[in-house]
């Protein structure tokens, strides 16, 4: 078996405290120019913050999916029925998805799904951003090696296209990049 | 495209309903900076001195400041601006929390309120969507309810709130503006809240922040953030543990509070208790407060965890920071920190600030004990402390009875009360409730502090340097690493530390005053620029040897909003906003004789002395020796028509 390298950001939850810096390091990060914008709603790491009932969370932003999932209809969470964002708790407050029920991980203009790149740029960073502006060490950056193929990555493009295509159909957006073509 | 700020400020005209997003001047950014600084300059062309703080026609101003919402570490602060109802200056209470960043995100670095709303209302601040909504279903509602109860009518778990209590409502003098992580306390700004029918401001922004030099700020970021981590992990030689660290004095974190409970008074400021403090109380305070506090927390973007979310069955949970642990405790005298925590969730339930509170209610037991205040006052008052402060506290709340008055405040409520109560007023300065601290030898510079600071509360003042002698063998170590003294006073203030507690250079005749004149200017000056920026005081002016300092502060603003700041222009702004606060002040009727500290705040005290100090720091600051800038002093810092008030006012004479 072939083997691949492995990123990921461990979260130590008794350490976050919720102060968000994540957010503002990540925005700052993967804004063009870099670190030139502020906007934690642009950003690929969001905390979920009830702080009267001591509960922080670091979510990244995992993937992308066109349709919701079906937590959000079948559980109660403190009494709470799931089909509104409640304050409390909800399943969905810790979930990393870009889905239709929410505007969590979208660009706030676009609508584009954000998602966590572990901050890979040229030249590379020695922990992602959000790991490095996390004094409370909450979030613990790790490389390992795991068995399996080394599967080819969606880039950012592609998923945005992706998305595109849920959302105003292939012909359309075919169309429009033709339009944008013969413009330029 | 403007930098660091959004360059909009909403304004709110309660009466008329009306909602408008207007831009903001670029001068007055370059003038005043921001926060503290703009918001003087809009209370002095708005709020004429004719206005009273409780009518519709009296501002209050919501600002983030300057850096709030930048990558800048600690740059979250909410400065809001009215004039108090109780000490009838301009008030500029603050706080951290989460609030100033989102209302930046929002697309705004301001929100201006005038008027008054026929029925109670909250504001809803949705990116460019704003609406005045009914708020009648939240009347009398907790400060936490209110902000939980918004949340969810919003469907808005992001929103951040802030909202008064039932102490706001009813206009109480010292009612807070709360957040569910922070408060801006002091000076009754809830009142004012409250006068306007304001219950609570929702806000939830997701629009971009500009930074200018984007490359450079964020490498400033970096480095103040390094030193951040240096200091949590290098805490001061030589000073109490409570000084040693940045932040808030870690109250939430440390029990030993040896320091606070030997040194400072307890009851109605009275008494000192130079024994309290021993094994078993720190053993018991210790288990107390482990078994309450649930989490140390903070404020946006900042790594520090000043806070501490303390949650007791039967009480509403809240988050608790810095001395307000105490203050209770201390002024019911009581020796059990539980009552202290759990009267405090209920004092930010309705919504009341943890400095003045206490004092107002030790002051009318006292009364009380004197006679003064009578069964028929008080009826049924129970016997023991604890029981009392809890009878108080609703009654001032609710202003039921003799609570109506003392809603107002020491000062008001013993000139209404009348019989000799203004004998047990020993403890305000400019109407205001101080920290009860009563001390021995008169300090010279600390003299200056408490008399002339505006914002009528020393640790808003105080920061710089240590409060007393550093042990010889510190000092060395202490000035050879101090980085953030000013250009210029490098040698001065190096030989100050290194001189301090040798033979004959002992308070109250030494420093000179030319030095204490410089010592109290820096300190000030340091808190000026952080209340203009939005900065956390815990990062920057409050703490020794701070993260932020006049060497990168304005390298900082230069980055982020283009403007060409030097430490020279830094200063000037500073002092240019010191002066507009006090003209304010000045106008609205600011005397020398209530710049200073109540009589016994030290034993040994020196009239002759006192005055000549007080005459050289005015002369040092521009100032005529009644404490009101000169013409030279507001012509030079840029400010003719303060002059021109002024004159037209009689309160300068036309030269």
């Amino acid at each position: 078996m072939a083997k691949k390298k492995v990123k990921i950001i461990k979260v130590d939850l008794d350490k976050c405290h919720g102060c968000r810096a994540c957010e503002v390091a990540c925005a700052a990060f993967h804004s063009k120019p870099k670190y030139g914008i502020v906007n934690p709603a642009r950003s690929r790491i969001r905390v979920y913050r009830n702080e009267l009932q001591n509960v922080f969370v670091p979510v990244q932003g995992s993937f992308y999916t066109k349709a919701e999932c079906a937590g959000r209809h079948m559980y109660k969470i403190n009494g709470n029925d799931q089909s509104t964002y409640d304050e409390d708790m909800s399943v969905c407050s810790f979930c990393g998805a870009a889905c239709p029920s929410r505007d969590l991980f979208k660009e706030p203009d676009s609508g584009l799904p954000l998602k966590c790149d572990m901050c890979e740029s040229d030249p590379p960073l020695d922990k992602p951003m959000c790991v490095k502006w996390c004094l409370a060490d909450a979030l613990i950056y790790e490389e390992r090696e795991e068995e399996g193929e080394e599967e080819p990555k969606l880039d950012e493009v592609d998923t945005a296209l992706e998305c595109l295509v849920d959302k105003y159909g292939m012909e359309k957006v075919i169309d429009g990049l033709a339009r944008m073509t013969q413009k330029e | 495209m403007r930098y660091g700020e959004t360059g909009y400020y909403l304004e709110v005209d309660l009466s008329k309903g009306s909602v408008e997003r207007v831009p903001s001047d670029t001068k007055d950014t370059e003038t005043y900076l921001g926060g503290l600084g703009t918001n003087a300059k809009i209370i002095w062309d708005r709020v004429p001195p004719e206005i009273d703080p409780l009518s519709p026609e009296n501002l209050i101003v919501f600002s983030a400041g300057l850096l709030c919402g930048t990558s800048a570490p600690g740059s979250n602060r909410t400065i809001i601006t009215s004039i108090s109802p109780q000490t009838r200056y301009m008030a500029f209470s603050m706080m951290g929390g989460f609030w100033a960043p989102e209302l930046k995100y929002a697309g705004y670095d301001k929100v201006i309120v005038k008027g008054k709303a026929p029925d109670l209302v909250y504001l809803w601040i949705n990116n460019d969507k704003v609406e005045i909504r009914d708020a009648s279903h939240l009347k009398g509602k907790s400060t936490y309810d209110t902000i939980h109860m918004i949340r969810n009518e919003l469907n808005e778990p992001h929103a951040e709130v802030l909202a008064i209590g039932l102490a706001g409502e009813n206009q109480v003098y010292f009612a807070s503006v709360e957040t569910e992580s922070s408060s801006a306390s002091r000076q009754g700004l809830g009142a004012i809240m409250g006068s306007k029918n304001l219950k609570a401001i929702a806000v939830r922004g997701t629009k971009d922040l500009y930074i200018a030099k984007p490359m450079e700020f964020m490498e400033e970021c970096n480095k103040v953030l390094d030193y951040i981590q240096f200091r949590l992990q290098n805490p001061i030689p030589g000073v109490p543990a409570i000084l040693s660290y940045i932040g808030s004095p870690q109250e939430m974190a440390l029990h030993d509070e040896k320091w606070h409970t030997m040194s400072f008074s307890w009851g109605n400021a009275r008494v000192r208790r130079a024994d309290f403090w021993n094994e078993e109380i720190e053993r018991q305070w210790t288990e107390t407060l482990e078994t309450a506090r649930k989490k140390l927390v903070g404020c946006y973007n900042c790594p520090v965890k000043c806070h501490g979310i303390i949650q007791l069955p039967g009480f509403p949970s809240y988050v608790m920071k810095c001395f307000s642990k105490l203050t209770y405790v201390m002024a019911a005298l009581a020796d059990d920190l539980d009552f202290g925590l759990k009267i405090a969730a209920i004092a930010q339930s309705y919504g009341v600030d943890g400095y003045t509170t206490p004092q107002v209610m030790a002051f009318a037991i006292e009364l009380y004990e004197a006679g003064i205040l009578t069964d028929q006052d008080l009826p049924n008052f129970p016997k023991d402390n604890k029981e009392r402060f809890y009878y108080l506290l609703d009654m001032i709340v609710k202003r039921e009875g003799i609570g109506d008055i003392l809603a107002k405040g020491v000062y008001w409520a013993a000139r209404e009360i009348g019989k000799g109560a203004e004998k047990f007023d020993h403890n305000t300065i400019k109407k205001h409730e101080q920290i009860p601290i009563k001390l021995g030898m008169l300090n010279p510079i600390y003299f200056i502090m408490w008399s002339t600071g505006e914002k009528i509360n020393i640790t808003q003042i105080e920061g710089q340097i240590p409060q007393a002698p550093l042990p010889k063998e510190a000092r060395e170590d202490f000035v050879k690493d101090w980085p953030q003294v000013p250009t210029g006073k490098e040698e001065r203030f190096k030989q100050f530390i290194l001189e301090w507690g040798e033979e004959g250079k002992v308070f109250p005749f030494w420093p000179p005053a030319d030095l204490i004149a410089e010592l109290v200017e820096w300190q000030e000056i340091m808190h000026y620029i952080d209340d203009c920026l939005g900065l956390c005081a815990g990062l920057s002016s409050f703490p020794l040897k701070p993260p932020y300092h006049i060497h990168n502060l304005p390298l900082l603003i230069s980055y982020a909003t283009g403007m060409d700041m030097t430490e020279e222009r830094l200063w000037e702004t500073a002092t240019r906003v010191r002066n507009l606060v006090r003209a304010n002040n000045i106008r609205r009727g600011l005397k020398r004789s209530e710049e200073r500290p109540p009589d016994d705040h030290w034993k040994k005290r020196f009239p002759e002395y006192e005055a000549k100090l007080m005459e050289e720091y005015y002369k040092y600051r521009g100032w005529n020796s009644e404490g009101i800038p000169t013409k030279e002093t507001l012509l030079k810092l840029g400010m003719p028509e303060v002059y021109e008030d002024f004159v037209k006012r009689g309160i300068l004479k036309d030269e």
